[in-house]
Formats: structure tokens, sequence, C-alpha cells
């Protein structure tokens, strides 16, 4: 018995055991308890969900409402974060702000899903001239690096939210679109695959029924990781003044706003910060912890 | 056989730089409004939009004016600002050191950090070392870069006063810049060395080697680091070009006169010979760094090498 | 006839050169603990060549390795016995003093000879670590020493494939190489762990007449893990056969193959085809599943597939006894 068949023939065991105690879903819960630091990411990503969703009965103020007489206050009961330089709740502007990541993460991550996985698996399952075309494509649109690509869409498109959204969303397609290509690539020598194409079963029947089902698991994490990307983005942006217009409460420009004040008031730039650097730990624990759970060939 | 390898890594190069050069040639063209107006920029007098027009041919045949505009990029004429008036060519070469210096900065303090890190969190894995660098990792990796620089400028300059917050004139300002924008690559970095470590480290001839004898020493640096840096390099080489992309933010908070904050200025101000320019100049820098790491890891990888 | 050499060569076969007693490697996983080596011992004398046979999973390959401590720790452990071999305890000496074995004394080649080999570094240097290392070689001297192993394990152009790499080499001629880096230092013993498997057919017995060559002429102890009989019967002076962790029997091949004492063993046995015996109607294999080691019935582990089971054999497990001149057999039933 080698080493290797001896891992094999345990992971068999303590698959069977446990898939027949649980079953799948079960069995992906119980691997991700069984990491603490993804259970903690899945704590930040619901609060963020609620925040974003209850922002108007979480929040001690209007978020809107300013006072110039109170800018740049420190932190105090009544204002825990203090006010910014127009004097309004920071902890209000950041609950509120939830809201906005929210909508560019989804949004984002939407347009990556909705159009990059279909260009992947059509490039994947054709083959041939239609994935050398795709391919270079894709290859076209990952030579922007970063954040490049959202630059160059923004100053096509203009400056605001809604192309913000746009241009963070555009520049994720190609990597949908690979990852998409390569889990099919992998998928379609598969039997189930011979096996519906032996019994007729058309190409889009394939596609739909088989193909993408079947590659959804590293498409579910990469969009939690990805969520992550796309929240630090549109805050880039937001903080490069090409996002929301004021007084919109988005994170990154609130950012922007604190930092001509940092020497004077740390506190106006600092909390925003923090708050999208929990956000995006929580989705990037998550996702990690929804790789390990899913994956189980990279299982310890 | 290297030099072979090397000439198709190059010819798999032009349809990309083809598809580069389509996308920035239509930018200004998909942008609502006459074209010579957008390039002369918002205060131009009619003169003026009249005079670009004729030298970028755009009263002519799109394929014609493709074709001129790719002739002008090897005459290296990138048009110019509509802000200052300067050659574009001009306003980048004046920034573009500025940059090249901040991203090898970074990328340096990213491979040192993070390959070291990585390696030893592999070796000793489920160490204290192991669980702490990887927590430290997955922190770098979730921190927004402009939020990480004005903390560290909160703290590094305003409370303690050891290094510049603004400016590029000494290595003492570029010291802060360099760590902001290298902290994510390094989390990268860390990350993947760390994995490919433990890939490497269960294969079969890690244990050829220790049945040979050899110290878990010998082991690890000549038979697993060699392996498991081969796909660290690919990831060297991306975040090399992320860190130029990247730049932009961090340009922004330290005011460091690099082409990111040019780009963003151009942006701002709808200079759009500027933002071709610059984006033209990113990427294709970016693809000639992927060149020089696919050559590296031939270096590495005999198999490809030869094969 | 008063021939010195053959009396010293007799007196060396017949001293012990390594002694395994009560060896005991565990698995620790989520789902339980693996009894993967479970009280196995065995003797090995100068010289010698003991096949270990069974089917994959029974242990022969961890047993093996857990003699040179190459077990991957975690999950696996050695958690009891002793293996003596020049009179030190492998399994209690320290880290540096095992290393001073590993690949000097006792030498280990591996079941796949592609992967078993560095990819990025040459043959060369992969062979010349070991001279260096064990024979105090210096650069230069170990190039023209794995010249000269190389041609000895029947590499042809040796000096000009150095400096290759393992991609350039075929699945037969990895094997060559591993086998003449586990030979470079002279080993007393060494481990050769399915050695053929992973290559063609018509490469298997060519690389076995190699390791059988080499060694009998260097005086070379073997151990030969192997699933194949066939490969047992020609090449190894004893036999074991292990099942579930354990030894269920340990003999001379040639008595083992023609008296087996242990129901499986019969049965291992009946399933191979046979050359030397009129051809059967048909091969007859081993009834049951493969035991699942986590969940070992008390008794003898072999009992659900056991044609020949009694009642005892499900309250206790059997030890290993005499039952014929060096002939041992972990078996309650009497079969002859």
């Amino acid at each position: 018995m080698t080493q290797a068949q001896n891992t094999n023939h345990t992971e068999k065991l303590v698959k069977n055991s446990e898939f027949k105690e649980r079953g799948p879903i079960g069995e992906v819960f119980r691997r991700l308890s069984k990491r603490v630091t993804a259970m903690m990411g899945l704590v930040i990503v619901v609060l963020f969900f609620i925040s974003a969703l209850l922002a108007p009965h979480l929040a001690p103020h209007d978020p809107y409402e300013h006072s110039l007489a109170h800018k740049l206050a420190t932190p105090s009961w009544d204002y825990p974060l203090g006010r910014d330089e127009l004097g309004r709740c920071i902890l209000s502007r950041i609950i509120y702000g939830a809201r906005i990541s929210l909508l560019i993460g989804l949004i984002v991550i939407s347009i990556g899903i909705f159009i990059g996985v279909p260009i992947g698996v059509v490039s994947a399952y054709y083959g041939g001239k239609v994935d050398f075309i795709v391919q270079r494509f894709v290859d076209t649109m990952l030579a922007f690096p970063g954040i490049l690509l959202a630059l160059l869409l923004i100053a096509i498109l203009g400056v605001g939210l809604h192309n913000v959204m746009i241009a963070v969303g555009i520049s994720t397609i190609p990597i949908y679109a690979r990852l998409a290509r390569s889990s099919v690539l992998a998928m379609k020598a598969r039997q189930f695959v011979e096996a519906a194409r032996s019994i007729g079963a058309s190409n889009l029947r394939i596609i739909l029924q088989h193909l993408i089902p079947n590659s959804l698991s590293p498409i579910i994490v990469q969009s939690t990781l990805h969520m992550a990307t796309a929240i630090l983005w549109a805050a880039g942006l937001g903080f490069l003044g090409l996002g929301v217009s004021p007084p919109t409460a988005e994170w990154g420009a609130m950012l922007n706003g604190g930092r001509l004040y940092i020497r004077v008031a740390y506190h106006v730039a600092t909390f925003p910060g923090l708050m999208i650097f929990i956000t995006v730990l929580g989705f990037n624990l998550l996702g990690d912890g929804l790789r390990d759970a899913l994956d189980p060939r990279l299982k310890t | 056989m290297t030099g072979q390898y090397i000439i198709r890594r190059l010819l798999i190069m032009i349809p990309v730089l083809f598809g580069i050069s389509l996308i920035i040639f239509t930018i200004v063209r998909v942008i609502p409004g006459d074209p010579a107006v957008v390039l002369a920029g918002p205060h131009a007098t009619k003169d003026v939009v009249d005079q670009v027009r004729v030298q970028l041919g755009l009263d002519q045949h799109p394929v014609k004016q493709y074709l001129l505009f790719i002739g002008n990029i090897f005459k290296g004429d990138l048009g110019a600002s509509n802000r200052t008036g300067l050659p574009v060519t001009k306003e980048i070469m004046a920034r573009l050191p500025y940059t090249l210096l901040l991203a090898l900065a970074s990328i340096l303090v990213a491979t040192v950090f993070g390959v070291t890190a990585g390696i030893i969190a592999g070796v000793k894995q489920n160490s204290k070392f192991d669980y702490l660098s990887m927590l430290i990792a997955l922190f770098g990796l979730s921190m927004p870069v402009f939020w990480l620089g004005l903390m560290l400028m909160l703290l590094f300059s305003i409370k303690l006063g050891w290094f510049p917050s603004v400016g590029a004139e000494s290595f003492k300002h570029l010291v802060l810049p360099a760590i902001t924008l290298g902290a994510n690559s390094t989390a990268i970095i860390a990350r993947m060395t760390r994995s490919s470590m433990l890939e490497v480290i269960r294969l079969d001839y890690i244990r050829t080697a220790r049945a040979k004898g050899l110290s878990e020493k010998v082991v690890i640096s000549r038979h697993a680091l060699k392996n498991a840096l081969i796909p660290v390099v690919t990831v060297i080489g991306l975040q090399t070009g992320t860190l130029l992309g990247g730049a932009v933010l961090t340009e922004i908070v330290f005011a460091w006169p690099g082409i990111g904050r040019l780009l963003v200025e151009a942006i701002l101000s709808r200079d759009y010979p500027v933002v071709q320019g610059v984006v033209l100049v990113v990427a294709t820098m970016f693809i000639f760094v992927n060149l020089i790491v696919d050559i590296l890891y031939s270096y590495l990888d005999p198999r490809i090498r030869y094969h | 006839m008063n021939c010195p050499y053959g009396v010293r060569r007799e007196s060396q076969k017949n001293m012990s050169l390594l002694q395994v007693r009560d060896l005991k490697t565990y698995f620790y996983t989520d789902a339980g603990v693996i009894k993967a080596v479970d009280r196995v011992s065995y003797d090995l004398k100068e010289g010698e060549t003991l096949g270990l046979v069974g089917e994959s999973g029974c242990g022969k390959s961890v047993g093996a390795l857990s003699i040179l401590r190459l077990i991957p720790n975690p999950p696996g452990k050695i958690v009891g016995g002793e293996a003596i071999f020049e009179g030190k305890d492998l399994l209690r000496i320290s880290e540096d003093e095992i290393r001073q074995i590993r690949g000097n004394r006792i030498a280990m080649i591996f079941q796949e000879p592609m992967t078993s080999l560095n990819p990025v570094l040459t043959i060369g240097l992969q062979i010349a670590e070991a001279l260096e290392l064990h024979r105090g070689f210096d650069k230069k001297g170990a190039r023209g020493e794995v010249a000269r192993l190389l041609r000895m394990v029947g590499i042809p152009d040796a000096e000009r494939r150095i400096n290759d790499y393992p991609h350039q080499f075929s699945g037969g001629m990895c094997q060559r190489v591993m086998i003449a880096m586990g030979l470079s230092c002279n080993p007393k013993l060494l481990i050769a762990d399915e050695p053929t498997t992973a290559v063609d057919v018509t490469i298997q017995a060519q690389l076995l007449e190699v390791i059988k060559e080499l060694t009998s002429r260097l005086g070379t102890a073997v151990i030969l893990i192997t699933h194949n009989l066939g490969v047992v019967a020609r090449h190894v002076n004893r036999m074991a056969v292990m099942y579930a962790g354990r030894m269920v029997e340990v003999g001379p091949s040639v008595e083992v193959y023609a008296h087996p004492r242990h129901p499986y063993t019969i049965g291992l046995l009946a399933s191979v085809p046979r050359l030397d015996q009129p051809r059967k109607e048909r091969l007859v294999p081993i009834d049951g599943q493969p035991p699942d080691l986590i969940h070992l019935p008390p008794g003898c582990p072999f009992l659900p597939r056991c044609s020949r089971r009694m009642e005892r054999c499900s309250v206790e497990g059997p030890e290993l006894r005499e039952v014929g001149r060096d002939h041992m057999v972990s078996c309650w039933a009497d079969i002859d």
C-alpha cells in the first residue's frame, strides 16, 4: 500500500461515513463550522446585510443632516464615531453606506456571472475557432492590470455610481469567463456529458442541465471572494472621486472627504476605511472557508 | 530551444497588443460627440479642433484612421494633452520613472516578505507562525490600499514623524508608499507560496530526497523550493502588473508624482489623449512583464524549456 | 570442501540484519484511528531477499516506510515496536542518526519512478547528492561515479545523460536511475516498494533482473514489496504475507508456495494464474470486501472472508505460531 493509496482510502472512509450521516449540505456546514474563521466571516457578512437592509432603523441620526457648528466633532455618546467635515453623523453614514456597497457588490457580481459565465461555457463547449477568438478577447481584457480597465471604462462612460458599477462589473467578466471555461473543460471529458450526448440531448440542454450546475461550486467561491474585490474597487473609485456624487453616503467617498482632515480629525477617514476593511475581510474569510468546504481536494 | 520558446511567446503577444490598441483606438470614438472635439478638449478653439481632425485623419475612413493611429504610436507620437498642450509622450516620460520606482520597490517588499513568510508557514504547517502569518495575510488582502496608506501616514508621519507624509524627494519618501502598495501583493504572494509549498512537500520526490538521508534543510531548499516557486513566479509577475495599475490609489494618497495620478487627473478633466497614452503604456508594460515571467518560468521548469 | 569464502558467506547469511518486533504504525484521521501496521514482526538475514505480499491497503508499504521513519506525521505515527538494524533501534535513534542510515545503509526505491524523481533537477545531481553526503565525494569525483552507476544499471550513453532531466527518460529508465541512486552507497538493505507496478509488463522483468543481479553481486539484502505473487515466487528467498496491517504468514517462499497454511494465503495463491500447474477452469477470487481498517472486528481480521472460520476466531485473534521449519502462521485452524 502506498501512501497515496492509503490517504485515498482514508479519504473514502471519511467521506462515506460522513455523507451517510449528514448529507452533502450538512457536510459542507460541518466543515465550514470547523473553521472558526469562516464562521467569523459569515457573522460579518450577515451583519453587513442586516445593516444594509435595515439602515433606516439602525442609524441613530439622519445621514444627511449637517451642522457646520459641529463639524469634525470627535466621538461622543450621541455620535459614537464622531461627525464629518459637514457635521454629519459618521456612524449613520457608515450604516447607510453599507447599502451602496452591497448594491455595488451584487450588481458587479451579476454582470460578471451573467455575461462572463456564458461566454466561458460557450467558449469551452464549442472549442476550436470560437474558443480561440473568445480567449484572445479575454486575454486582451486581462492585459489591463487590476483597476486599470475599470478606470478606462469610467473615462469612457463618465463619472458616477452607475458607471462605477458597470465599469467594475465589466472588468470582472474575463475572470468569470476564464473560470467557467476551465471548469467546463475539465467536465467536458467526463462521462455524464458523453452519456447525455449519446441519448441525444441538445447542446443547450447539456450546457444548462449539466455543465453550468456542475461548475457552480468554484463560481460560488469566486463570487464570495469577488464581493470583496468589488467592494474594494468600488470604494477605491469612490475615493478617487469618480463614484457617487455628494452628498450620498458611500464609504470610499467618505474616506476621500476625511482624507483632507487627517491631521486634525483622524476619525473622519479612519472609521469608513475600517468598515471597508472589516466587510472585505468578512467576505474573504467566508470565501476561503467555502472553498475549503466545497473543494475536498484542498482539505487537510 | 529556449529561443524558440521565447519566439512563440512573442507571437502570442501580437493579437493581445492588437486588441489593446483597438480598444484604446475605439475609446474616443464611442464617446458621444465629435471625436475631434473630445480629443482637443472642452476648452479648445475651433482652429485647434480642426487641426486635430486633420492630424489624426478623423475625417477619413476608420481603417485608415486606425493605421494612422498605429503609425503614430510607433513614431512615439501619442498626441498632445489638451490641458497642458504638451506632447503626451513627454508628460508620461516625466512621470513614468516615479511609478516604476514605486512599483519596483513595492514588488521587492512583497517578494521578500511574502515568499519568506509563505515558505516558513508552509514548512511549519499549523504552527503559531503559520496561523499568525496567514491571518496577517488575510488582513493584507482585505485592506483598502488607500486606507492603509492614510493609516500609515497617520501613525508614522503625523504621530511619530519618522517619515514624510507626501512628496517624492528622497528615499524616505518612498518607504510608506512602497509598503502601502506592496501590502496586498505581500499577502497574495505569501498565501500562494504557502499553498504551493504544502502541495510540493507531499510529493513523491520529496520522500525520495528524505529517503536519501538529506537534512530537512537541504530537502526544503534544494528539492522543494524550486518546484514550489514555479507558480509563485507567475503570481509575482501578475502582481507587478497589478501594482502598475494599483499605483493609482497610492499615488493619490501620498501625492506621488507618477502616471497613476496623471491618469486620474486626466480622467477628471477629460484629457483623453493622456488617458489613451497612459493606458496604452501600462497595458504594454504589463504584457512585457508577463513575457519576462514566462521566460523565467522556462528557466525554472525544464519540462517547459524542452517541450 | 574447505573453502573459506564459502564459509564466510554462509555465516554471514545466518546473521540477522534487521529484526522488526511488534511494529505498530497508526494513522489518526477525522474518521478514526487506522491501524495501518499492527504488531508486525519479522527478521531479515544479511543478503536475503524478503517478499512482502498483500493486497493494497494491507500495510506493507507503511510498514517498510516506518523502518526509515518516512511516515508523514501527522496523520501517521509509529506508536510502538522496535526495528533493530546493525545493533541500533531505528525507531529510537536520533533524527541525525537515522539520516546517516537513510540512503546509506538502507536505501529505498518507490512505486512511481516518474514522480519519485525531482523534475527540476538533473538526474546526475540527484544521484550525486547521496554520494557527496554519505561517501564523501566532491562534485567532480561524484560525476565519474554517477556515470559508472548509470552504466551499471544499464542506461546507454551514461556520460551524456547525466545532465538530462527526469522527463527526458521513460518510466523504465527512471526506475533504473532510482535503482542506481538506491545502490550508490552500497547499502546493506534495499527496500523496493512495488518497483515494477507502474511500468510496462515487458520492462518489469528486466527491472527485477537488474535489482536481483546487482543486489546479489553487492550482497545487499532486499525487501521486495509487491502484490504480484509471480514476482515473489521467482525473486525472493522468503515471503511474508500481510492482511489488514498484520502478518498472517511468514516462511521460505518455496515452502509457503507449496504448503500455504493461512486461508488468506491459500486464497491469494488460488487467484494467481500459474504456469506450473494444469490450467484450472477458472481463477478463484477471494470472497468479500477488503477490510475496513477503522472498524476491524474483534478477533481475527480475516474472519468475515474466511472459509475456515471457527467459533474461537471471533473471540480472540490468533498470534503467529511455528508450523514448520522457519514457517509461521497466525491462524487457529490447522491447515496442511
